[in-house]
């Protein structure tokens, strides 16, 4: 079962070198490109917390936050 | 609080050097990740890099960090462990810095279980320079020094290591990110010269030159190519030519040099002591 707003997206744009990586490895799709070819979140409810993206991502343009550090801040 | 991997990054020279997606910006991240888990002191951890892309890595850490001249980061790495044996040292070097230039160094640290761990990115070829042939590139390797290819074998590292005396082997890709964690985590702790290559990709050269692909596509490739031990065991010798083996391949217990050398001081001691009386 997915569980709803676990967790809190931080996409630092211009950090962000467009590679892709992120987009094609989420295990649930969360993320799509904008016109940028940037990532940005399109469905939070399907992400797990994984933290696949932010660790994969070369450039560390990806924060995830779980839920519980999302509310401390 | 303990420190997160992001304590360990000097997040303000962000973005970093390296060129869209290359993956040792995966492997940077890692490797403070493995900092930040075995709780490393900033101040008693020392970054050792050599020249080539990889080895601008030092710049990004809040560590110590000593940046050498190329192929001779083990050399460095070597003196600042046998003048303080208290301090972590971790050697970042590519395939050209770690075996190709530093072929010799490496067999040598090896041979005398320093205990420092090498981080070695393999792409290949070296990237920063322009995408010439290594020492690791496979037969048959485009580069731009070898446009129909080369006529030579590429060297396993991880054979290499392991026969040369390295106590702990292992091998990992930038697609696997939570084995690389575990295996650098691994090979940090472990007394004596430790060795973990990553097998990367280097999209500008390597990945262009040879399999003209993406940096998606490379990790994709590293996905279905990285196997571990039982599964490589299984598989049929035309289907592990397409395949590496993945995982930790080697670890022994031995004496490291720094405790062999210190054992050896004190006999020395002693009996200069009693020779004196
Ligand atoms: S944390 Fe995992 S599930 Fe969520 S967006 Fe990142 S990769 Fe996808
Ligand atoms: S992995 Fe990082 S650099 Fe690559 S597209 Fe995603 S956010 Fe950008
Ligand atoms: S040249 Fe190759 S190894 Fe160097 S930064 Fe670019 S992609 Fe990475």
């Amino acid at each position: 079962m997915v569980k709803a707003k676990i967790s809190e997206i931080v996409i630092l744009g211009e950090r962000c070198k467009e590679c892709a990586i992120c987009l094609e490895f989420c295990p649930r799709q969360v993320l799509a490109a904008n016109d940028d070819n940037k990532p940005v979140v399109k469905n939070i409810e399907n992400c797990s917390g994984c933290r696949l993206c932010e660790y994969r991502c070369p450039d560390l343009a990806i924060t995830v936050k779980r839920k519980e550090e999302a509310t401390h801040g | 609080m303990g420190l997160t991997y992001r304590d360990y990054l000097r997040e303000e020279l962000f973005p970093q050097m390296w060129c869209a997606g290359c993956s040792h910006g995966i492997s940077l991240t890692a490797v403070a990740r493995a900092m930040a888990a075995l709780k490393l002191d900033p101040a008693e951890t020392v970054v050792v890099t050599g020249i080539g892309c990889w080895g601008k890595a030092d710049d990004y850490f809040k560590t110590h960090s000593f940046h050498g001249t190329h192929g001779r980061a083990l050399s460095f790495a070597t003196g600042i462990k046998v003048a303080n044996p208290r301090l972590k040292v971790l050697v970042l070097m590519g395939d050209g810095d770690g075996v190709t230039i530093g072929g010799n160094h490496f067999i040598h640290t090896a041979r005398r279980n320093i205990d420092v761990t090498a981080v070695i990115t393999n792409n290949f070829n070296y990237g920063m320079t322009g995408g010439q042939y290594s020492s690791s590139s496979p037969e048959g390797t485009i580069s731009t020094t070898s446009l129909y290819g080369t006529a030579e074998p590429g060297f396993d590292i991880c054979e290499l290591a392991r026969a040369a005396g390295a106590t702990y082997v292992a091998r990992t890709t930038p697609y696997h990110v939570t084995q690389m964690d575990k295996l650098l985590a691994e090979a940090i702790q472990h007394k004596g010269f430790s060795v973990v290559e990553i097998i990367s990709s280097c999209p500008t050269f390597f990945a262009r030159y040879n399999y003209k692909v993406t940096a998606v596509e490379m990790m994709r490739l590293f996905k279905e190519r990285a196997v571990d031990r039982e599964r490589y065991d299984a598989l049929t010798a035309a289907e592990k030519a397409g395949c590496f083996l993945t995982g930790r391949l080697h670890r022994e217990e031995k004496e490291d040099f720094h405790t062999k050398y210190a054992r050896l001081q004190q006999q020395a001691k002693a009996r200069a002591e009693r020779e004196v009386v």
